[in-house]
C-alpha cells in the first residue's frame, strides 16, 4: 500500500527533504551470491542492435517533413547584443523560420560565455540552415570577461554563497599536530564529449509536444519542458530509446530542445536541433576546474587530527556547487575538519554534472595530501588509510561499508611495489600508488515498473527509463527473469518513452540500478504471485507450495508443469504485475566505497607518463551483472586516465575563447592509452537497502583514478604532481621541484627519489 | 547523379558538389548504421570500407568514391565480429561500435590472427568515450568465436 512520508532524497550528494509517496518493499532480499540469472554474466540485451547499426539513436531519427535548426552562438565570452537583423537569413534558400533574443527563453541578448545561444534558424536542409547563420547580422558590444576564479571569489562574484562546514577545532588541532602538510592542488576543466552530441527533435501534435532527445532523464525533460512552455506535463511526451553517452551532461533539456520546440511551433513541422562537435566542446557543459588549498595535521603515530580545505570551483556563468569538499568531510575518521567551498561565477561555459562531480576533483586533492602526510611520517600509505578508517559516520550510520575489505583485497596489488620499482630502467622510473573512493550511489524512490506475461509464457518489463549505455536494460531484464524463474531470453524490456511506461529514475548519480532494480523485482514478484494463484487453481494445489523455476511451475510435493501450460489458459488475457521502489533506509547514509592501485612508468627525461596497470576494488552492494559491471569499471578508469594525463579544455586567458574545440585538440584516451585493468567487486548485498541490496556503479570507478596515478608518480620519482592534467610540462616541473628540494627534507611534501 | 556500389548493390544518388559520403549514406540512402560523432575526421565513428580499406566517410567526398565498393556496417551484419563484440561486452552506449567493427573487419581480413599490438595500432583511430577498449581488444582477439 502507498504511504506518504517526509524523507530526504539524495542526488549526487545533494540531500533535499521532500514529501514522498512510497510503496512498501515487502520482498526479502535474495541470499548473497550468484542466483540463476542475477549475479551471473549476461551479454547486453541491446548489444546486437547496437553492434549491427540497427539501434536508432536520436541522431538517426528522420521524421517526414523534418527541418534542421542551427544556432548562432556567441563568439565572445562576454558581450551585449545591441541589434539583431534576421532579414537576410530569412530570405536565404530553404529557410523556414529564424528566431532571435527573447523569442525562445534560451536565446539571450547579453551573453556570459562563448557559446551562449543568440539566434536560431530552421531550414529544409542542415547545409541551408548552416549557410543562413552567416547572413544573420548582429551588432555586438564587447564587455570585459572575468575569467580568474580566485579574482571572482574575492570580488564576491559567485554562483551561490560559499558553503562552510566545521567539526571540532581545526586550529587547535593543527597547533598540536606533530606534522602539518599544506599543499595546493588544481584540477582542470574537462569535457564530457559523448560521441552522440546533444540533440533533440521536436514535433507538435496539436497542443501536445513530442520530444525525441538524447537524454539521461526522460521524466526530468518532460517536467522541465512542460514547466518552461507552460504545458501540462502529460502534453509533453519524451522519447529516448537508444542514447549515445551522457556522463552527466544530458540531465537537462538544454537550449537545443527549446529552440527545436519553438521553431517547430512556428513552422508546423518537426525540427531537429543537433549540436556540432565544436558546439559540444563549448556549450554543452563541463567538469569545472578547481583550486584546492588543503592542510592536514597528523600525530607521529599516523592519526589524522585535522583536515582543512579552501575549495574554489570555477563554476562558470551558471551551475551548482559540485561538492569538491565532500571527500574531506566523509572519507576519514578525523575529529577536526573545516571546509569552505566557493563557486566562482566567471565568463566561461557553465558546468554540468560529470561522473561523480566534485568527488573526482576532491578525491584527487585529498588522497594526494594523504600520501604527502604518509611520506612525511614515513608510514605506508595503505596503513595510514586503515589507521584513520571511518567506522562510524557522524549523525548518520552507513547502510553498509566494506572499505576495509576492499583494502584487504588491495594488498596483493599493493605488494607488487618492490617488484614494480625494480623494473625501473634508464630514464623510466616505475612506481605504485593507491587512492580510496567514497561516493553516493544509493538511488531512491520514486520509480516504477510493470511486468506483462502473456499466454506464450514470455514476460515483458515495461518502464519509461533510459539506458544510457551503462547496461541497465540488461540488469533489469536479469532481475525480472530471476524473479519469474525464466531464462533471460524469455524476458523482454520496453523502455525509453514517457507515453509507454511509468515514471522511472534519472540515470545520474549512479542511481538507475538501485532505483529501478527493486521496482522491476517487485513488479515481477507481483506477476509471479498471480501466476502461482492461477496454477494453484488449475492443478488444485496450495499456493504456498508452488514456485516458478526454470520456466516451470514447481510444486514442493513433486509435480511440475511448463509455465506456458498455465499461462496458455489465458489466450488473449495477460497477467500484469506492477512494482514500485520502496524508501531508502531512514536516517542512514547509503554510500559506495573502493580503492584503486595504479602502476606507472615515468620517463624522467621527457616527462612522459604511462599508466601500466590499475587494480580496482569497489564495494557497490550486490552485483547484478558481473560482465557489464567490469565494463563500467574499465570505462570509468579509462576516463579517469584521460582526466589525469591528457584531457584539458584550454581557454584563451585574455578573451575566454575555448581553444580546444575539436577531438584532435581535446585529447580523449585511445585504445593505445589503455593499461591492464583488474576489476574486482565485493558483491556483498547491502542488507538495509531495498529488496535488491544493490548500489550504483556508474561513477565510483572514476573517483580515485587520478589520485592513485599521481601517488604512483610520487612513488616512482619522488615528485609531487599537484595539478591536472599531468602533461609532460607539469611532470618535468614537478621533477625539477623535487630536485631543488633534495637535501632539504624538512620542506612540505618532501620525499626525494 | 552518381552511381555508387554499396554492400553489393548499386545505387543512383544525388551528389551536389561538396556532399560527403556519410551524408549520402545516412541522409540520401537511410543507411544510418554509420554514425557521425565529430564530422571532421577525428574520431572514427563514421568509418566505412572503400575496396576493403577503412576510411572516414565524414571527410570523404562522395565524388571521390568512383568505382570502389563501399562497405558499411549494414554490409557486415553477418560478420563474426558482430557476435564477438556482443559476447565480449565490447560496447557500452554503442555509438562508436559500427565504426569499430568496420575498422576491425579490415584488420582481421588482412591479419586473421592479430596480435594485441596490431589491434592497438589498427584501432587507434576509433575513439570510444565509454572506454570499452579492453573488451574491444578481447573481441577482436576472439573474433572467430
Amino acid at each position: 500500500m502507498a504511504r506518504l512520508i517526509r524523507t530526504e532524497k539524495e542526488v549526487e550528494g545533494r540531500y533535499e527533504e521532500v514529501w514522498l509517496v512510497v510503496d512498501e518493499d515487502a520482498l526479502d532480499q535474495w541470499p548473497a551470491g550468484p542466483r540463476e540469472v542475477v549475479g551471473r554474466p549476461a551479454t547486453r540485451v541491446t548489444g546486437p542492435l547496437r553492434a549491427r547499426g540497427e539501434a536508432r539513436y536520436t541522431a538517426d531519427l528522420r521524421l517526414p517533413g523534418m527541418l534542421h535548426a542551427t544556432v548562432l552562438r556567441s563568439p565572445h565570452a562576454h558581450a551585449r547584443v545591441n541589434r539583431v537583423d534576421l532579414s537576410r537569413a530569412l530570405a536565404a534558400p530553404g529557410v523556414r523560420a529564424a528566431i532571435g533574443p527573447g523569442e525562445a527563453h534560451v536565446l539571450v541578448d547579453e551573453v556570459g560565455f562563448q557559446g551562449e545561444a543568440v539566434v536560431a534558424v530552421a531550414a529544409d536542409s542542415y547545409a541551408e540552415a548552416r549557410a543562413a547563420l552567416e547572413l544573420v547580422d548582429v551588432d555586438w558590444e564587447l564587455l570585459d570577461p572575468l575569467l580568474d576564479p580566485d579574482d571572482a571569489v574575492r570580488r564576491g562574484q559567485v554562483v551561490t554563497e560559499p558553503s562552510r562546514y566545521e567539526r571540532g577545532d581545526v586550529d587547535a588541532a593543527l597547533a598540536q599536530a606533530d606534522v602539518v602538510v599544506e599543499a595546493e592542488y588544481r584540477t582542470q576543466t574537462v569535457l564530457h564529449n559523448s560521441l552522440e552530441t546533444h540533440q533533440a527533435v521536436c514535433e507538435w501534435r496539436g497542443d501536445s509536444l513530442d520530444v525525441h532527445i538524447s537524454t539521461q532523464f526522460i521524466w526530468g525533460i518532460r517536467d522541465e519542458v512542460a514547466s518552461k512552455l507552460g504545458l501540462p506535463p502529460d502534453q509533453v511526451r519524451v522519447v529516448c530509446e537508444f542514447m549515445g553517452g551522457g556522463f552527466g551532461a544530458k540531465n537537462g533539456a538544454g537550449d537545443y530542445t527549446f529552440i527545436a520546440a519553438e521553431l517547430a511551433r512556428r513552422t508546423g513541422r518537426p525540427v531537429r536541433c543537433m549540436l556540432t562537435r565544436r558546439e559540444e566542446n563549448v556549450a554543452s557543459g563541463n567538469r569545472n576546474a578547481t583550486i584546492q588549498r588543503l592542510t592536514a595535521g597528523a600525530r607521529s603515530d599516523g592519526t589524522l587530527v585535522a583536515l582543512a580545505g579552501e575549495f574554489v570551483n570555477a563554476t562558470g556563468w551558471s551551475g551548482w556547487p559540485a561538492p569538491t569538499d565532500g571527500p574531506m568531510k566523509t572519507l576519514y575518521d578525523c575529529e577536526n575538519v573545516r571546509t569552505v567551498l566557493s563557486c566562482a561565477k566567471i565568463n566561461t561555459p557553465p558546468m554540468q554534472a560529470f561522473r561523480a562531480p566534485g568527488y573526482v576533483e576532491g578525491t584527487f586533492g585529498l588522497e594526494c595530501l594523504l600520501d604527502e602526510v604518509a611520506a612525511k611520517l614515513d608510514i605506508d600509505p595503505l596503513e595510514l588509510r586503515r589507521l584513520n578508517y571511518a567506522h562510524e559516520a557522524d549523525e548518520r550510520p552507513f547502510s553498509s561499508k566494506n572499505l576495509m575489505e576492499c583494502y584487504r583485497r588491495a594488498e596483493p596489488h599493493w605488494r607488487r611495489r618492490d617488484e614494480v620499482r625494480a623494473r625501473s630502467e634508464g630514464p623510466w622510473k616505475r612506481g605504485v600508488g593507491l587512492a580510496s573512493q567514497v561516493w553516493y550511489g544509493g538511488g531512491g524512490p520514486p520509480s516504477y515498473a510493470w511486468v506483462r506475461v502473456g499466454s506464450d509464457g514470455r514476460a515483458t518489463v515495461v518502464t519509461a527509463m533510459q539506458d544510457i549505455g551503462t547496461g541497465t536494460a540488461t540488469a533489469m531484464t536479469q532481475i525480472a527473469a530471476e524473479e519469474l524463474g525464466l531464462p533471460i531470453d524469455r524476458v523482454g524490456l520496453v523502455l525509453g518513452d514517457s507515453a509507454r511506461g511509468p515514471y522511472a529514475s534519472i540515470s545520474a548519480g549512479s542511481s538507475t540500478t538501485p532505483s529501478m532494480g527493486p521496482a522491476v523485482r517487485s513488479a515481477a514478484a507481483d506477476a509471479a504471485r498471480q501466476i502461482v494463484g492461477i496454477a494453484a487453481q488449475r492443478y488444485d494445489k496450495e499456493e504456498r507450495i508452488l514456485s516458478l523455476e526454470g520456466g516451470r511451475i514447481v510444486s514442493a510435493d513433486g509435480g511440475s508443469w511448463p509455465l506456458e501450460e498455465v499461462v496458455g489458459l489465458l489466450e488473449d488475457a495477460q497477467i500484469l504485475g506492477k512494482g514500485a521502489r520502496g524508501p531508502n533506509p531512514a536516517g542512514m547514509q547509503v554510500l559506495t566505497f573502493g580503492v584503486q592501485v595504479a602502476e606507472v612508468a615515468v620517463d624522467v627525461e621527457t616527462g612522459e607518463v604511462r599508466v601500466e596497470r590499475v587494480a580496482a576494488i569497489h564495494d557497490v552492494g550486490r552485483v547484478v551483472n558481473p560482465l557489464g559491471a567490469s565494463s563500467q569499471v574499465e570505462g570509468g578508469i579509462i576516463q579517469g586516465i584521460g582526466h589525469t594525463l591528457s584531457e584539458e579544455r584550454l581557454l584563451d586567458p585574455e578573451t575566454g575563447i575555448v581553444l580546444t574545440q575539436t577531438l584532435d585538440a581535446y585529447r580523449l584516451p585511445t585504445i593505445a592509452d589503455t593499461p591492464e585493468i583488474v576489476a574486482e567487486l565485493l558483491d556483498i548485498p547491502d542488507e538495509h537497502l531495498t529488496n535488491l541490496g544493490s548500489k550504483g556503479l556508474g561513477e565510483p570507478p572514476i573517483v580515485p583514478t587520478a589520485a592513485a596515478i599521481a601517488n604512483a608518480i610520487r612513488d616512482a620519482t619522488g615528485a609531487d604532481v599537484r595539478s591536472l592534467p599531468i602533461t609532460r610540462e607539469e611532470m618535468l616541473r614537478a621533477l625539477r621541484d623535487a630536485h631543488e628540494r633534495e637535501g632539504r627534507p624538512e620542506k612540505v611534501g618532501a620525499r626525494t627519489a | 547523379m552518381l552511381e555508387l556500389k554499396i554492400n553489393g548493390g548499386s545505387y543512383e544518388v544525388e551528389a551536389p558538389v561538396g556532399r560527403t559520403l556519410v551524408e549520402t549514406l545516412r541522409d540520401g540512402l537511410g543507411l544510418t548504421g554509420t554514425k557521425v560523432a565529430c564530422g571532421e575526421g577525428h574520431c572514427g565513428a563514421c568509418t566505412v570500407l572503400l575496396d576493403g580499406v577503412p576510411v572516414y566517410s565524414c571527410i570523404t567526398l562522395v565524388h571521390t568514391v568512383g568505382e570502389r565498393e563501399v562497405t558499411t556496417i549494414e554490409g557486415l551484419r553477418e560478420h563474426p565480429l558482430v557476435d564477438s563484440f556482443v559476447r565480449a561486452d565490447a560496447l557500452q552506449c554503442g555509438f562508436c561500435t559500427p565504426g569499430q567493427i568496420v575498422t576491425a573487419s579490415a584488420l582481421v581480413e588482412a591479419s586473421p590472427e592479430p596480435s594485441r599490438e596490431e589491434i592497438r595500432h589498427a584501432m587507434v583511430g576509433n575513439l570510444c568515450r565509454c572506454g570499452a577498449y579492453p573488451k574491444i581488444e578481447e573481441a577482436i582477439l576472439a573474433w572467430r568465436g
